[in-house]
């Protein structure tokens, strides 16, 4: 693993979302309730809705354009609706966010 | 032979280690006790009871000058350990040195000072000795106001006895809520509340940025720019590993003194125990894993070495009247269930977390009495499948009680307010219930609960099944999601009667099944707050759809468009220049005029919100609100002014209302026309509420609406003066955003409730219409600014508009 660093916890608003631009696309970092972070594609596999706008709940996202619900550690989309975003593997150290370049990288490649 | 040993510390860990010594090998060492403190060993933990006058400090003393007497422990107490020369195997003190053959490093922590102006203060106090305690004591007898940074365990409990010694007292915590590590937001919420009960002010997410003062502490500064007043100010954020005697010595350090199983540092004459240590990336700061840190020790001194083992852990907090315990692992996670009980009639929550039919968290507030079974069944792996359905109820309830779906209006004091519009309570309806009454219509005509708007029934009908039981069914209302069995209505009215005023407060008291609500409850729990406590609820932007977040309206490309405000649909060359000039620079590539009056520019990149929001705002334009649930446009026609048949100034109306208006939130959007004469050029009939100038005055109608419903206005009122028709108009909005459900339009509520009903209120009833008026602008006065100004000038949330981070250079090295 190749952690770099892409920001303070604290940056991301509680509940809420940012946006990280990387050669895959734009990875959208989720801060839940209770803290956790997760990272995932911003791009909604239904219509390209961007993800880091939806409301966060749980460990889970609702798409903005038309509801579709994503679990957070899995990517997958919940419900009825069929779907999969990919998802990043992360650390949190002193409240700092690590993202494996690594994992972006081969992404690109593949 | 007796070897000689040194111990630098006299902590609760090294206190440990000794004891088993003198027990199990009294003759084996020579032992020399360095402390930095001028005193033994003695009860850290139990220093809160002393703080709070509970205890004194001779009680809480572990071993007393006599004891190491007795055990012939050399003490050279009030002396600081400087240097270990490890070549010679000497300990350097102030007063001398002593030789060793085996060493052990037992320093403890030392609690982290924020690096903020002003910390170095006279006032400004940590919480880790009896030194710190003494000082808060001291400073707590002239009364006054004390700070506390840090809502974390320690802070809390020196809050706690702070305010038992009669400080004002007010925690600052930089999380969203109370000792995030052990509690989730739930449990969080109820110990807030019960701090609050005592009169301890809490303030989450508040960030300090400086302490103020000339000679002493007297004020502390908040990143948000306000300022506390403070006598005392308590800083207790946290703890850092006291590592630099083993730095000196050049042996391997991390965060703490690194250590292997047997409690060996990279020297192996040289042991570490306490909280100064790290263990396999482990730190540790309660005395139970110490304890057992302490015995390895001693085992290896004593030539039987051992394996340390970390363990759970479980936490409560030394504060009386707040029961609260955690232990294990409570995060969210895949593959994770969660089983939550709330009884907000008692302040109960407790949270479990199972993984593969095994505990491995647990929350609770309010009763804990459990806490220990269950910490026994995380510490154990226990497989609970077959108790799984009556796990939450402890080891004494394996039979199986159902939770109350009526508890929250069980819970209800009898003195909540349950028909608002007759002001009848809970009393009098239990009254009236165990006077015989058995049915919502006997209900109605003796209490005349229910009568009037009839938003209250659902609640009257749980207030007859509670008391009645079985004997009423309740017909079932929609519930608001699959969070919780309450109604919209139901919800609203317990907001106001509970007076409950955070989002936390209303998942607890009304006893909701998720942990923070879902995309469908929270917007509307959010509305509801902060229509009903416009000063002391905040808005959540987090619970807001992204219109409302972002403060433009999102299109099906991830683009945003951008509407200023016309207000009452006028404009001039100098505002229309500079919707031109922020067409071209931010390239937008559809500009359009808009059904409402206005001009829309559409396809504007979310990363240039805030910039093109700040060129607008410097020709005068603010937000258009083209995106909220709120007030949108107020059309208008060219009314006296202009026109030959205008009876009124029907432009200078609109705009009057649209500035009063603006800004404020809604249940659904609310529009407005108002037309110089009947011939309506406005279209005033088809809105949310309408007026039609004629010459003797102004006709004011409401509920129209042409979207999926095409329908006309209804007339509430003729009025004759153009201050009579902006008060109705002000009154109408206001008892809209006090009453109505989330997402109905004025024109489904007034369905609901009835005009004569709104009437009533807006138009005969004086002192009612006066009340909503004031209500309407006491929120205004929160709400009526433009937001995009403040996104555009804060520095802080104007970077939320961009990204966090730019990867496309570092990782496509
Ligand atoms: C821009 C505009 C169309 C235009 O180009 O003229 C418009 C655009 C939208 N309308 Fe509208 N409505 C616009 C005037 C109207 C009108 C006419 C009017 O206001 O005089 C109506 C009928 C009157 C009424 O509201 O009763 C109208 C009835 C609706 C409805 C149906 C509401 C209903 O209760 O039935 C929706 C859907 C909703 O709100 O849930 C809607 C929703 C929308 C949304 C916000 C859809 C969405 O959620 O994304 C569209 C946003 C487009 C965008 O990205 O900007 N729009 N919409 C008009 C903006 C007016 C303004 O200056 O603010
Ligand atoms: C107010 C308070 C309440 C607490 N409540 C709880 C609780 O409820 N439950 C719980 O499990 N834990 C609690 N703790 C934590 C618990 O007290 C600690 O985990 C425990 O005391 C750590 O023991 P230790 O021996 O490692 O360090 P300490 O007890 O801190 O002892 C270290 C000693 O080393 C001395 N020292 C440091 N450097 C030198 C040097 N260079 N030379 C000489 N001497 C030196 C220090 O002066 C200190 O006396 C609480 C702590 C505090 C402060
Ligand atoms: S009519 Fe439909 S498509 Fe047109 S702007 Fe309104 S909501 Fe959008
Ligand atoms: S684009 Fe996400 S749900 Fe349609």
């Amino acid at each position: 693993m190749n952690w770099i660093d892409i920001g303070a916890v604290a940056d991301i608003p509680l509940r809420g979302a940012r946006i990280a631009k990387t050669p895959v696309g734009c990875i959208a970092l989720f801060r839940t309730g209770l803290d956790e972070v997760f990272a995932a594609s911003d791009s909604c596999p239904h219509k390209g809705g961007p993800l880091s706008e939806g409301i966060v709940h749980g460990q889970k996202v609702t798409c903005p354009l038309h509801n579709w619900v994503f679990d957070l550690n899995t990517g997958e989309a919940q419900g009825a609706d069929d779907g999969k975003i990919d998802t990043y593997p992360i650390c949190i150290k002193e409240g700092r966010i690590l993202i494996d370049a690594d994992s972006i990288r081969n992404r690109s490649a593949a | 032979m007796t070897q000689k040993l040194v111990i630098i510390g006299a902590g609760m860990a090294s206190g440990r280690v000794i004891e088993h010594l003198v027990e199990q090998a009294p003759e084996a060492y020579d032992i020399t006790l360095f402390n930095a403190e001028s005193r033994g060993n003695y009860n850290r933990i139990m220093l809160s009871p002393v703080l709070s006058g509970d205890k004194t400090y001779e009680e809480i003393v572990t071993h007393s000058t006599d004891w190491y007497a007795q055990n012939a422990v050399t003490c050279r107490f009030g002396e600081h350990v400087t240097a270990i020369d490890r070549d010679r195997k000497v300990v350097r003190g102030e007063n001398g040195e002593v030789a060793y053959d085996k060493l052990i490093i037992a320093t403890g922590s030392a609690p982290f000072i924020i690096p903020v102006a002003g910390k170095d203060l006279p006032g400004v106090v940590t919480y880790r000795d009896l030194d710190d305690t003494n000082a808060m004591i001291k400073a707590s007898a002239e009364g006054g106001k004390a700070v506390v940074i840090g809502g974390g365990l320690l802070g809390l409990e020196a809050a706690a006895g702070l305010k038992e010694r009669g400080m004002d007292v007010t925690v600052l915590h930089l999380m969203g809520h109370l000792m995030e590590r052990q509690l989730d937001p739930a449990a969080g919420y109820l110990l807030r509340k019960d701090l609050e009960a005592r009169g301890i002010e809490v303030k989450t997410q508040a960030s300090t940025k400086a302490i103020l003062g000339q000679t002493k502490a007297e004020a502390v500064l908040l990143e948000s720019g306000e300022i506390l007043d403070a006598d005392l100010v308590v800083m207790a954020v946290g703890i850092r590993p006291e590592t630099r005697l083993a730095t000196d010595a050049a042996l391997d350090v991390a965060r703490g003194v690194e250590v292997n199983a047997q409690m060996l540092t990279s020297d192996p004459d040289i042991y570490a125990v306490g909280e100064c240590v790290e263990f396999d990336g482990h730190l540790f700061g309660l005395v139970a894993p110490l304890y057992d840190q302490a015995k390895i020790v001693a085992k290896g001194l004593m030539d039987a070495p051992d394996v340390f083992q970390v363990k759970e852990l479980a936490t409560k907090l030394k504060v009386t009247g707040c029961d609260l315990f955690s232990a294990g692992d409570f995060a969210e996670a895949e593959g994770r269930e969660d089983i939550i009980f709330r009884d907000p009639a008692r302040g109960i929550y407790k949270r479990l977390v199972i993984e593969d039919d095994r505990l491995v968290g647990a929350v609770m507030y309010g009763d804990t009495t459990d806490g220990n079974w269950f910490f026994g069944l995380i510490k154990d792996g226990t497989d609970i499948e077959e108790m799984r359905e009556t796990l939450i109820f402890g080891p004494a309830y394996q039979g199986g009680a159902s939770v109350d779906p009526l508890s929250a209006v069980a819970a209800l004091p009898l003195d909540a307010e349950i028909c608002g519009c007759n002001g009848i309570c809970k009393g009098t309806i239990t009254d009236a219930i165990s006077g015989g009454a058995t049915d919502l219509a006997a209900i109605k005509t003796q209490t005349k609960a229910s009568a009037s708007c009839g938003t209250c029934t659902g609640l009257v009908e749980q207030l007859l099944q509670a008391s009645l039981g079985d004997a009423y069914a309740t017909p079932v209302a929609q519930p608001v999601c699959g969070c919780t069995e309450l109604s919209h209505e139901d919800l609203r009215r317990l907001i106001k009667s509970q007076e409950l005023k955070s989002q936390p407060a209303v998942w607890q008291e009304l006893g909701w099944s998720t942990p923070n609500g879902c995309p469908t409850c929270r917007p509307a729990v959010n509305f509801y707050l902060l229509a009903d406590w416009p000063l002391e609820y905040q808005d959540d932007p987090q619970s807001r759809f992204v219109n409302e977040r972002k403060h433009a309206n999102i299109q099906k490309d991830g683009t945003y468009s951008v509407v200023p405000r016309m207000w009452g649909g006028i404009t001039n060359p100098l505002e229309l220049r500079a919707i031109a000039d922020a067409a071209d620079k931010y390239n937008v590539p559809t500009v359009k005029v808009t059904g409402g009056q206005r001009i829309d520019l559409l396809g504007v990149k979310g990363e240039d919100l805030p910039a093109i929001w700040a060129d607008l705002n410097s020709a005068g334009l603010v937000s258009g609100h083209a995106y909220s649930k709120g007030l949108r446009t107020v059309k208008t026609c060219v009314g006296t002014d202009h026109c030959r048949f205008g009876t009124q100034d029907s432009t200078g109306l609109g705009i009057k209302l649209e500035q009063i208006l603006w800004g404020s939130w809604t249940p659904h959007k609310v529009k407005l026309g108002v037309s110089g004469c009947p011939r309506n050029c406005a279209e005033a009939t088809c809105k949310d509420l309408g007026i039609i100038c004629v010459d003797s005055g102004f006709q004011v109608s409401v509920a129209g609406a042409a979207g999926m419903e095409v329908k006309e206005t209804e007339r509430l009122v003729d009025v004759e003066t153009e201050q009579e028709a902006i008060d109705i108009t002000m009154a109408f909005v206001q008892l809209y955003r006090e009453n109505a459900k989330y997402l109905d339009r004025a024109f489904k509520w007034v369905a609901k409730v009835g005009l004569d009903w709104v009437r009533e209120r807006v138009v005969d009833d004086l002192d009612e219409r006066r009340r909503l008026i004031d209500a309407f602008e006491l929120s205004q006065s929160i709400y009526r600014k433009d937001p995009w100004a403040e996104h555009a000038q804060n520095s802080k949330t104007r970077a939320q508009y961009a990204p966090i981070a730019n990867l496309n250079l570092e990782a496509a090295e």
